[in-house]
């Protein structure tokens, strides 16, 4: 029987603040991401491990228990919908907002709005509940670009300070979402290791800062 | 389409090979001899019907799930199931119309318009028993008994066992005088137990903080059997109903574990599979290293009601393809034995060959100017004429 918890994690940002409510849960990577080219990193505990991964595949690798706990932004999770996973504990870290954000001079035309996003699915949701029919465009990164070049007349992403958009000429507009980490647990795995796992979630659960 | 993919199946349609179908129908048989051991007679629902029939009573899901089509003949809506419980349901309220209780069981392929839990396959071979006819804890034992007793037919081991109570949460949800919208958008947070979700809601809600604080704890209610104890402190102030639940599944699980000894049972009071049409205990089996359910069934009293008969009815349904993935007994459908044939018109050969065939022996056939010998035929022996007889002779 396979005993080994893992957890998946995105570098960068969730990563690093990750590290702390880890360690108040007894939990140490003996690698840093950031140094190493592993995958798999191995912990202070022979049976816990770490996989680094892209920050939108964590609840992938979560649903299909591929691991047992993740940590995934909101944004990640509401674009991916919230089947077979569990959202505990809301992890109050690499919080941001979701919001539209426009050119600086944008003024709502007559016709259909494009829209350009990586979140495609939350963007439609969110106009549709507008009562607005836009043409969403999906985008990878660079959401910015969109209106500059005339690709789009908005975008939707993640504002943190703002600063990209300032830089690039836009505006923030309408908020969306209020954005931070959740600790994310896949079903099977809340049932069938659940004793290690509550364990582990009470303990990073009690080290969030509020 | 160019040449080079037209033997591409569409994602989630799977076809099963000899070895594979080998090990499929010898389980398929298995199972349906046990089910008809326990007195759960075989029926065969349609493939395709109206889609009126198919998806009354059954909710949003099963909509979503189903493939459909328009009846050329009537120019109405056809629906090819997604699951077969609602159909056997009706077949039991409609057609039979008995009042004794009555076990029936089924097997068949199902078409889903989206990969489901088990193995992300859209075509499961779903196989799966039903109890109609009586409320109680007993009939809900019998189905999980003979769940689990598939499981060790189909030689799956390690299963866990998660099971709760939909009527914890529709009581609950009453009580606190919940509108349908607001039900659903709590139901919906429940299944993910996104719990600082749930606590904003509830705030906003402006409930009485009792009637709040169970409704938080259905949450962080599960565990092993101690969440039981849990429950009933939580749960003081509930209505009478609620109570009642904890005490079914107590004895459900009390009268679960004397027939079946040591049992690895999680309780979740929060996981509300099939909410919309279940009315009392759900349950499904877990194994280790899969991350999805390979079983579930549960207790759906009111079903029968739109085909004009309510009758208490329980049940559990699986995927053959999954139990046989999963199964630990490879050796079941080890390669045949057979014996090789040559060609020829003997007519005393011919006699020989059907007599080996009446006492269960395979024999294949020579064709004339074949490529290959008994050897590429999977064979492992031959028949070979001495001094005008023919005998089975293993290969040398």
């Amino acid at each position: 029987m396979n005993n080994t918890i893992t957890i998946a994690l995105s570098k960068g940002r969730i990563f690093k603040e990750t590290l702390p409510l880890l360690e108040a849960a007894g939990i140490t990577p003996k690698d840093d991401p950031e140094k190493s080219r592993k995958l798999i990193l191995d912990t202070n505990h022979d049976d816990v491990k770490l996989v680094i991964i892209r920050a939108t595949d964590v609840p992938t690798y979560v649903q299909y228990g591929a691991a047992d706990i993740g940590v995934a932004g909101k944004d990640v999770l509401l674009e991916h919908g919230g089947e077979g996973l569990y959202e505990l504990v809301d992890l109050n870290i690499a919080r941001c907002k979701l919001m539209t954000a426009g050119l600086n001079d944008f003024k709502p035309g007559s016709g259909r709005l494009r829209v350009a996003t990586k979140f495609v699915n939350v963007t439609r949701r969110y106009f549709a509940e507008q009562g607005k029919q836009v043409e969403v465009i999906k985008l990878y990164g660079s959401m910015e670009l969109g209106p500059i070049v005339g690709l789009s007349d908005l975008i939707v992403d993640v504002v943190d300070t703002g600063n990209t958009l300032k830089a690039n000429g836009l505006k923030p507009m309408d908020h969306i979402a209020d954005i931070s980490s959740r600790l994310i647990v896949n079903k099977a795995s809340l049932k069938m290791k659940h004793d290690r796992i509550q364990a582990m979630v009470e303990q990073m659960r009690k080290a969030v800062k509020v | 389409m160019t040449i080079n993919n037209r033997w591409l199946l569409p994602q989630g349609i799977e076809e099963a090979l000899p070895a594979e179908a080998a090990k499929l129908e010898h389980l398929r048989r298995q199972l349906l001899d046990l089910y008809a051991s326990w007195g759960y007679q075989l029926v065969m629902p349609p493939f395709i019907e109206y889609l009126e029939s198919l998806l009354t009573g059954t909710g949003h899901d099963l909509d979503i799930q189903t493939f459909k089509l328009i009846d050329q003949l009537t120019g109405r809506s056809m629906g090819v199931r997604a699951d077969m419980t609602p159909q056997v349901a009706r077949i039991d309220a409609h057609q039979l119309k008995q009042d004794a209780p009555n076990r029936l069981c089924y097997m068949g392929t199902v078409l889903q318009t989206r990969p489901d839990g088990f193995g992300s396959s859209r075509s499961p071979l779903q196989v799966g028993a039903e109890l109609y006819g009586h409320a109680g804890v007993e009939s809900d034992v019998e189905i999980l008994c003979l769940m689990l007793e598939s499981f060790k037919i189909a030689g799956v081991e390690n299963v866990f066992l998660d099971i709760g109570h939909v009527g914890i949460f529709r009581s609950l949800a009453a009580q606190a005088g919940l509108d349908d919208a607001q039900e659903a958008s709590l139901f919906e947070m429940l299944q993910r137990k996104a719990i600082p979700e749930i606590q904003a809601f509830l705030n906003e809600l402006d409930l009485d903080s009792d009637v709040a604080a169970m409704l938080l704890s259905l949450a962080e209610l599960n565990g092993d059997e101690s969440c039981l104890k849990r429950a009933e402190q939580c749960f003081s102030k509930a209505d009478e109903s609620v109570k009642q639940a904890l005490a079914y599944l107590q004895d459900t699980v009390s009268k679960l574990r004397q027939r079946e000894g040591e049992l690895n049972i999680h309780f979740d009071l929060a996981e509300l599979r099939g909410y919309h049409y279940q009315t009392g205990i759900v349950f499904a089996a877990y194994v280790p290293g899969q991350g999805q359910e390979i079983a579930r069934g549960g207790r759906y009293d009111d079903i029968g009601q739109v085909f004009g008969r309510a009758r208490p009815a329980t049940g559990f349904s699986t995927d053959l393809k999954t139990l046989v993935n999963l199964s630990v007994n490879q050796q079941t459908a080890s390669v045949p034995s057979a014996i090789f044939a040559p060609c020829s018109d003997d007519v005393a050969l011919m006699t020989k060959i059907a007599e080996l065939r009446a006492q269960g022996e395979r024999v294949i056939e020579e064709l004339p100017g074949q490529q290959g010998d008994a050897i590429a035929m999977a064979c492992n022996r031959v028949l070979i004429q001495r001094d005008g007889q023919w005998l089975v002779e293993g290969i040398a």
